[in-house]
């Protein structure tokens, strides 16, 4: 795609995202809140996962976090603005305190780590009573206001999310545009090669892994603010899964993946509801497909529909590349 | 003499049963074009990669510039300034030429921070251009790495393994499977940047008219041991060498 084609696209995009709710109900307007939230969520995902090629099973942990540190600090008063970028924070240290150790041993030994603290976290939500309500969970938690501008109704709190995931995906652009996105990419292509080129593997992957979860972080500061209650249940490893499976349905490693993926597995559902419970169905059979048949995701039949009619150099298979160590 | 740029004491490996290294030693003086040699299954590449920490070797010391590099990870000591090529292609299929080449200098410029919040970084983008034209590689700038054919893709290999600006490049067969155009244009090439910058290397080749006219000292591994060293002409009539290569 070229870069002013998709300059318009993205511009056409924020204009839909902006018209689309006007003149909705509210329902319509949740929905649509809860779609960029978890986009933020699968943004995160996919640079841990699409970026740099490690299993994260605890996206939905890290949506915990940021959502009961966001929640007890703006219950007790905080503006959110100071409180999001706390929880944040949390997400970034526990990311790299849980990861440092995991990603030392070789291969998915992150997938098991990942998968054992999603639910460690969930049984201390439910545990700790004192603070975090347990399985009662936390309630009226307030939506920011900032000035004039209240966010108590659900188009003003759209908007404020829109706001939000614009600055988020504006800050991934960057950092895959970098050089650290460069690195990222040649880790995925071929990590002996990039080891060897001076590329430290293991540091970046584990920086992959802390910023992915920051942007759990974020999502979930969000989500406090949307649904005003929260409780462990909403941040079980099914979340988790469901955050994963948005990344590989829209397609990891691609940067508009996660939106088209939150898109699929939130909305769809819903549109599919005059099925009338046939939903699950298509949509369960419409994953597998997804993850057998394109495993790059729904952007990536995009990708195979234009290069049927726009031809482009490809990588060729004829030669093999190795640095296997021979 | 001066403090050698690489010393290699003692290096062993075996895997399983096979002992491919056996206590190789040797030093290379800076400025030096070092070639090694040895028939299939000698033990070269096995010999590259323990000295370059991509694998653990059973014993011995690797030193480069006197510092003692061993258990050093990989992306260490590259940024230490000792670049490498490996035997079989390994460049970045789906990155351009130009990224391939930007990528193999930008982790030794700035900090972890500077390159993700830094501004786009002007010399290094100069310095990849500089090494495209070095290699003659302009024409292929923007395109896909991958889609190279095999002797375009051996190029780039050993350009990116410049970019560092390495005191010390370790090239693991840069001329198989190249054409004889090509091969010339490549050992020209490596003749020029070693006259420029003084670089030091040791190149593993199984084409001898390519060793013999590029290199300054020969060392000739068998059966994971040294069984000669010397100049070009001194090998070429060591019959101990001719030997070796008949019988293996
Ligand atoms: N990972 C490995 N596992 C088991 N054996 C290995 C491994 N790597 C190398 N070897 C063995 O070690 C010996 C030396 O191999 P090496 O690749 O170093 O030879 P070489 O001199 O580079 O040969 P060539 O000229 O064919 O590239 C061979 O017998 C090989 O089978
Ligand atoms: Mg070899």
């Amino acid at each position: 795609m070229n870069a002013w084609l998709r300059r318009v696209l993205i511009l056409v995009l924020i204009a839909l995202a902006i018209g689309a709710p006007l003149g909705q109900g509210n329902y319509i307007i949740y929905v649509m809140t809860s779609w960029l939230i978890f986009s933020i969520a699968a943004m995160g995902l996919n640079l841990t996962l699409g970026y740099a090629g490690q299993i994260s099973l605890a996206q939905a942990s890290f949506m915990a976090i940021g959502a009961y540190t966001t929640a007890l600090l703006t219950l007790s008063g905080w503006h959110w603005l100071a409180a999001m970028p706390l929880g944040v924070l949390a997400c970034f240290v526990v990311g790299f305190g849980l990861g440092y150790p995991a990603l030392r041993v070789k291969g998915h030994f992150l997938a098991f780590v990942t998968l054992a603290f999603n639910t460690l976290v969930f049984l201390v939500l439910r545990n700790e009573e004192w603070l975090t309500g347990g399985t009662y969970g936390l309630v009226g938690i307030p939506r920011p206001t900032f000035g004039l501008f209240s966010t108590m109704r659900s188009l003003p709190f759209y908007y404020f999310t829109l706001m939000v995931t614009i600055i988020a995906a504006l800050a991934m652009w960057g950092i895959v545009r970098s050089p650290w996105g460069r690195a990222f990419r040649a880790l995925r292509e071929n990590p002996i090669r990039a080891e060897s080129l001076g590329v430290d593997t293991r540091r970046i992957t584990l920086l992959a892994f802390a910023i992915g979860s920051m942007y759990g972080g974020l999502a979930g500061a969000l989500i406090a603010s949307l649904v005003q209650f929260i409780e462990p249940g909403s941040f079980g490893l099914a979340h988790s899964l469901r955050i994963l499976l948005m990344v590989a349905v829209g397609g990891a490693g691609y940067f508009f993946g996660p939106f088209l993926g939150a898109g699929v597995v939130i909305l769809l559902p819903e549109i599919l509801r005059f099925t009338e419970g046939y939903y699950l169905i298509i949509y369960a059979v419409l994953v597998i497909v997804m993850l057998i048949f394109v495993p790059s995701g729904m952007i990536g039949i995009w990708g195979r529909i234009r290069d049927r009619f726009i031809a482009r150099p490809v990588a060729r298979a004829d030669l093999q590349q190795g640095a296997q160590l021979k | 003499m001066s403090q050698p740029v690489l010393s290699v004491r003692r290096i062993e490996k075996s895997f399983g049963g096979i002992k491919a290294v056996r206590g190789v030693s040797f030093d290379v003086h800076k400025g030096e074009i070092l070639g090694l040699i040895g028939p299939n299954g000698s033990g070269k590449s096995t010999l590259f990669n323990c000295i370059l920490g991509q694998l653990e070797p059973d014993a011995g010391q690797v030193h480069v510039n006197g510092r003692d590099v061993s258990g050093l990870r990989p992306s260490k000591l590259n940024r230490l300034g000792v670049g490498r090529t490996f035997q079989q292609l390994a460049v970045f299929p789906q990155m351009s030429v130009f990224d391939n080449i930007v990528l193999a200098g930008q982790e030794h410029r700035g900090t972890m921070l500077s390159r993700l919040f830094g501004p786009s970084d002007a010399r290094l983008t100069a310095d990849a251009e500089r090494m495209i034209s070095f290699f003659r590689l302009n024409h292929l700038r923007g395109t896909l790495a991958g889609s190279l054919s095999y002797g375009q893709q051996k190029l780039l290999d050993a350009a990116m393994a410049f970019m560092a600006g390495p005191a010390l490049v370790l090239l693991d067969e840069p001329a198989g499977g190249v054409n004889l155009t090509m091969l010339a244009h490549l050992r020209e090439r490596l003749a020029a940047y070693n006259a420029e910058h003084g670089t030091t290397f040791v190149v593993i080749e199984h084409n001898m008219e390519f060793v013999m006219s590029l290199c300054t000292r020969v060392i000739v591994l068998a059966e994971g041991a040294v069984i000669a060293e010397g100049t070009p002409d001194e090998i070429r009539s060591n019959q101990t060498v001719i030997d070796a290569y008949l019988g293996g």
